[in-house]
C-alpha cells in the first residue's frame, strides 16, 4: 500500500534551510540522490515573507569579533559561542555564493553590497534586497535548485512520520496531498528544515504553515527540544493581521513613539534619542537599534503606564507609533517599499504622509531541535537546520538579519556532515521501513478519517484556535508560575480534546482538513514543551521574562533546557551547559 | 463572531473523488471591515465546511498560493478586500486555464516544469568561487531587470492571459518573464542556453501582446514588457546574424 521512494538524503522543508541544503548534498557529491520534500511547494515557504536582511561582515569599518559580541549579548549569553563564530566567520562566504547564484541585494553606487543598520547590531552589516530580502533570498535558492538533476522535489508532501530502525533515522512516511496516499520516503540521512512554530501563538507573524512539524517529528522520536521557552516578540506588527513592519524601517531612522508623541524607548534604559535631523541617526546598539526583547517589554510597560493607544476597529487592541515620515517619499520607496505596500494595503494607510500603528507580534522560536554544531541529532541519521533547529546561535533572544544568514550556514553545514554520514550507517530494511508507513496510514485512518468520533467530536479548527489563545495568554512577553501552569493545564485538556477531532472531509484528495489535523497534534507537543520549558526556568533572561522570578541567574541558569517527551504525561526537562570560548557572562547594555 | 456585515460566497467545488459535477456552493459569512476574501474561506472552512480545499500559506500577498478567480478576475484572496464587493454575491473559482484537482486547487505541476525549462539561474563558470568578492553590479543595472525578479509564481498572469486558453503549450508570461530576468541580469552569460526555450512559438512569439498579464500582475512584474524586450533582442539576433561576416567574433 505504501509505496517506497528510494534516495540516498531526504531533506523535509523547502524553504532558505531545505533550499540550501538540498544544494549542499547536490555539489558535495553528484553521486547521492537529494529528495527534497515540503508540504507546500518550496516558493510558499514562510522565509519569503522575510523582509529586513541577512547579516555578514564585509565593510572594511565592521569586524567578525564585533559581530559575534553582538549576537552573544544579544542572546543574553545563553547562545553557544563555538556556534556563534562558526556562524559569523561563514556569513560573508555564504552571502556572496547568494549573490553569485543571482540574489538581488541592493547595491552602492560603485556596485558592491549595501549594508543597513539593524537591532542590537554595533555596525552596519546587513545585506538587503530593499525590504523584500527573504522573498529575493527563496526564489534565488529555488531556482538555483532546478540546475541539480540529482534533487528530486517531493512538492505538497506532508511528513507524517520518522522512520526509524535499527535506533536510526531511515526517511520519513509522508502524505501525498494530491491523493492522499502514504508514501515512505527513505534515505540513509534525513534532514529536517521545517521552520518554526510561531502559529502555535494567536498573534503572529507567522503563515499558516508555520506549525512546528519537524519540532514535533523529532520529538515524538525522542530527541529533545532546546530552549523552547524562548519565543521572539518582534516590536512592530501591524494591529490586526500581525503583518510584519520589518526592523529596517527602524535601521533606516524611523522611530518609536507612544501616543504622547514621546520616543519612550529612552525611559528603558536604551540611550538618549538624537533629534531625527541628526546626521548621527539612527545609532546602533541604541533606542529604535536596540534589541526585540527589549523593545517588546518597554511596549508592555508602556501600555501599563497607560502611554498606548487603543485601535477600535480591531477589537481595541493597544498599539503606539512607528513612525518613518521623515524619511521622505523617496528614500520610502528605494529602501521600504513593501512596507508601504503592506500598510496600504493592509492598514489603510501610508507611512510617507501618517505614522504606522503597531503593536509586538510573536515572530521567532529561538528555541528547536537540539543540534551540535554539525547538525547531528541525538538519533542517528537525523539532521536539522533553520528555524527548526537550535545549534544554538540565538540563545535567549535573537537578532534580527542574523537567522536569514543561520538558514544558509547551518543548512549546509548540516548538508555536508548528512552527506558524508550518508554511507557510514547499515541502510535499514526497506520492508520494515515500508510497514512503518503502512501502520502510519492505518493509525491516521482510524483515529482520524474513519469518523469514529462523530458524537461528541471537536472541529480541529476550536482545538487550534484554543491552543492558540492560550499560549498567547500564559507564555505571552511576560509570563509568571501562575499563568504557565494555567497554560500547561489547559494544553493536557486540548490534547484529549484533539483526541476526539472529527473531520467533515473523509476522503483523500488535498483533504487540508486531515493535514491541519495533523498539524494541531504537532503544534501540541511543540506547545507543551515551551510551557513545560517556561516553567522550569525560573530566571529572567532575554524573551523569557518571568515577573516572578525578574533577574538573570547565571550560577543556576546559564544553561540550555531540554524538553524530553514523555508519554501521557508532562515532558522531562533536563539541562545541558551553555559553550563559553571568549566572551564570558557580562552586563547587558544597550545605549550607554 | 464579532461581525459587522453580511455577504454571501458562491464557491467553486469539485470533488475528483465523487465523480460528480461541479457547482457552486454558496455560504453567508459575517465579516469585519478588515477581512479579506481568504479570510471568508478560511472561516468557512473552520465552523461551516472542513471539505473545501484551497491553498494558502502567508496571507500578505508574498507567497503566492492563494490566487483563484473572484468575480471572474484573478486575484490573490488575501489582497482582495470583501468589503470592495459588498454587498455581494462574491463568486469564488479556481484560477481559470488550468487543471482543476479539487474546489480552488488547481494543478500547478504543468508551471512548475515549465519554469524549469527557462533556466532560470546565473550561468558563468566562477559561479561557485566565492573568493573574490561579490560581483559588482550598480543600482542602474539592477534596474535593467528588477522588476521582472519580483515574480511570486502566483499565476494570476496564465489566468489572464488569452494566449493560454487557444494554445496550452505556450510558456507563458511568468516563465518568460523569469528566462528574460537572467537575460538582462550583468552578472549572467547563459542568454544562448534559454534561446531555445525561449524563442518559437510557444515561447515569446506566442504572446499576442494583449497585455493582460501585466494588468492582472499584483507585483507589477510587467511580463508583457519582458515579453516585448525579449523579442527586440531576439529580432536583433537574428539580423546580427545575417550581417555579420561568417567567422566574426560575437
Amino acid at each position: 500500500m505504501a509505496e517506497t521512494f528510494e534516495h540516498d538524503v531526504v531533506v523535509v522543508g523547502g524553504g532558505g534551510a531545505g533550499l540550501r541544503a538540498a544544494i549542499a548534498v547536490a555539489e558535495r557529491n553528484p553521486e547521492l540522490s537529494v529528495a527534497l520534500l515540503s508540504k507546500v511547494y518550496p516558493m510558499r515557504s514562510h522565509t519569503v515573507t522575510a523582509e529586513g536582511g541577512a547579516a555578514g561582515v564585509i565593510k572594511s569599518n565592521d569586524d567578525l569579533e564585533t559581530h559575534c559580541y553582538d549576537t552573544v549579548s544579544g542572546a543574553d549569553w545563553l547562545a553557544d559561542q563555538d556556534a556563534v563564530e562558526i556562524l559569523v566567520n561563514d556569513a560573508p562566504r555564504q552571502l556572496i555564493q547568494l549573490e553569485h547564484w543571482g540574489c538581488p541585494w541592493s547595491r552602492e553606487r560603485d556596485g558592491s553590497v549595501a549594508v543597513r543598520s539593524f537591532g542590537g547590531m554595533k555596525n552596519q552589516r546587513t545585506w538587503y534586497a530593499a525590504d523584500k530580502s527573504g522573498f529575493h533570498m527563496l526564489h534565488t535558492l529555488f531556482q538555483t535548485t532546478l540546475k541539480y538533476p540529482t534533487i528530486t522535489r517531493y512538492d505538497e508532501h506532508y511528513a507524517a512520520k520518522l522512520l526509524i530502525e535499527d535506533g536510526r533515522c531511515g526517511g520519513v512516511a509522508a502524505l501525498d496531498l494530491r491523493t492522499g496516499s502514504m508514501r515512505a520516503i527513505t534515505a540513509n540521512s534525513v534532514i529536517l528544515a521545517t521552520g518554526g512554530a510561531g502559529y502555535v501563538f494567536a498573534f503572529t507573524t507567522n503563515g499558516a504553515i508555520k506549525t512546528g512539524d519537524g519540532m514535533a517529528l523529532a520529538y515524538r522520536a525522542g530527541v529533545p527540544l532546546k530552549d523552547m521557552e524562548f519565543v521572539q516578540y518582534h516590536p512592530t506588527g501591524l494591529p490586526g493581521t500581525g503583518i510584519l513592519i520589518t526592523e529596517a524601517a527602524r535601521g533606516e531612522g524611523g522611530i518609536m513613539l507612544n501616543r504622547h508623541g514621546r520616543r519612550y524607548l529612552q525611559d528603558y534604559d536604551l540611550g538618549q534619542p538624537l533629534e531625527v535631523t541628526d546626521p548621527r541617526h539612527p545609532q546602533n546598539r541604541m533606542m529604535e537599534l536596540g534589541p526585540r526583547d527589549r523593545l517588546s517589554q518597554a511596549f508592555h510597560y508602556e501600555r501599563e503606564k497607560g502611554n498606548t493607544f487603543k485601535m477600535e476597529e480591531f477589537e481595541d487592541v493597544d498599539a503606539v507609533h512607528l513612525d518613518i515620515r521623515h524619511l521622505g517619499e523617496k528614500r520610502i520607496d528605494e529602501r521600504l517599499p513593501f512596507v508601504r505596500e503592506l500598510c496600504r494595503d493592509y492598514q489603510g494607510i501610508d507611512p510617507v504622509h501618517e505614522p504606522i500603528p503597531v503593536r509586538p507580534v510573536v515572530h521567532y522560536t529561538m528555541g528547536g531541535i537540539d543540534t551540535d554544531i554539525d547538525g547531528r541529532t541525538a538519533l542517528p541519521g537525523l539532521y536539522a537546520a533553520g528555524e527548526c533547529a537550535c545549534v544554538s546561535v540565538n540563545g535567549a533572544n535573537r537578532l534580527g538579519s542574523n537567522s536569514l544568514v543561520e538558514i544558509l550556514v547551518f543548512g549546509e553545514r548540516a548538508a555536508n556532515t548528512a552527506t558524508e554520514e550518508a554511507g557510514e550507517l547499515k541502510r535499514p530494511n526497506p520492508d520494515a521501513l515500508r510497514t512503518q508507513a503502512k501502520d502510519e496510514a492505518k493509525r491516521i485512518q482510524q483515529t482520524l478519517l474513519n469518523g469514529a468520533n462523530a458524537n461528541g467530536g471537536v472541529r480541529p479548527a476550536h482545538v487550534r484556535n484554543k491552543l492558540r489563545k492560550v499560549m498567547e495568554a500564559g507564555c505571552g512577553i511576560f509570563r509568571d508560575a501562575g499563568t504557565i501552569q494555567t497554560a500547561c493545564d489547559a494544553l493536557a485538556e486540548l490534547s484529549e480534546q484533539a483526541a476526539r477531532m472529527t473531520l467533515d472531509d473523509h476522503g483523500g484528495a488535498y483533504n487540508t482538513q486531515l493535514i491541519n489535523a495533523l498539524e494541531i497534534t504537532g503544534m501540541l507537543e511543540v506547545a507543551s514543551a515551551m510551557a513545560h520549558s517556561a516553567h522550569a526556568r525560573t530566571e529572567s533572561r532575554g524573551s523569557h521574562q518571568r515577573t516572578d522570578y525578574p533577574e538573570r541567574d547565571d550560577a543556576q541558569f546559564l544553561k540550555h533546557t531540554l524538553a524530553y517527551r514523555q508519554e501521557a504525561a508532562a515532558p522531562r526537562i533536563d539541562w545541558k551547559d551553555v559553550t563559553i570560548t571568549r566572551w564570558p557572562p557580562g552586563e547587558r547594555t544597550y545605549g550607554r | 463572531m464579532a461581525g459587522e456585515k453580511r455577504i454571501t460566497l458562491e464557491i467553486f467545488r469539485y470533488n475528483p473523488e465523487d465523480g460528480g459535477e461541479p457547482f457552486f456552493q454558496s455560504y453567508e459569512v459575517e465579516y469585519l471591515n478588515h477581512w479579506v476574501v481568504l479570510d471568508a474561506i478560511n472561516w468557512i472552512k473552520d465552523e461551516i465546511d472542513g471539505t473545501i480545499a484551497h491553498r494558502w500559506t502567508c496571507r500578505m500577498g508574498v507567497c503566492g498560493s492563494c490566487g483563484m478567480m473572484v468575480n471572474g478576475e484573478p486575484k490573490l484572496s488575501c489582497h482582495s478586500l470583501l468589503r470592495d464587493y459588498a454587498p455581494g454575491p462574491v463568486r469564488v473559482e479556481p484560477l481559470q486555464h488550468f487543471p482543476v484537482e479539487k474546489d480552488l486547487m488547481i494543478d500547478k505541476s504543468g508551471f512548475m516544469e515549465r519554469l524549469a525549462e527557462v533556466k532560470p539561474y546565473i550561468i558563468r563558470d566562477d559561479v561557485n568561487d566565492t573568493g573574490n568578492g561579490e560581483y559588482l553590479q550598480t543600482p542602474a543595472q539592477i534596474a535593467a531587470y528588477h522588476e521582472h525578479s519580483m515574480c511570486i509564481n502566483c499565476m494570476l498572469c496564465y489566468a489572464g492571459c488569452p494566449v493560454m486558453s487557444l494554445e496550452p503549450a505556450f510558456l507563458g508570461p511568468a516563465a518568460l518573464a523569469l528566462g528574460q530576468r537572467y537575460n538582462l541580469d550583468s552578472r549572467d552569460k547563459g542568454q544562448a542556453e534559454r534561446v531555445d526555450a525561449m524563442s518559437g512559438d510557444e515561447g515569446l512569439w506566442g504572446c499576442t501582446f494583449v497585455g493582460e498579464c501585466s494588468v492582472v500582475c499584483p507585483k507589477h512584474v510587467d511580463p508583457a514588457g519582458a515579453i516585448q524586450k525579449g523579442k527586440i533582442a531576439a529580432a536583433k539576433q537574428w539580423y546580427a546574424n545575417f550581417i555579420k561576416p561568417k567567422g566574426a567574433k560575437k
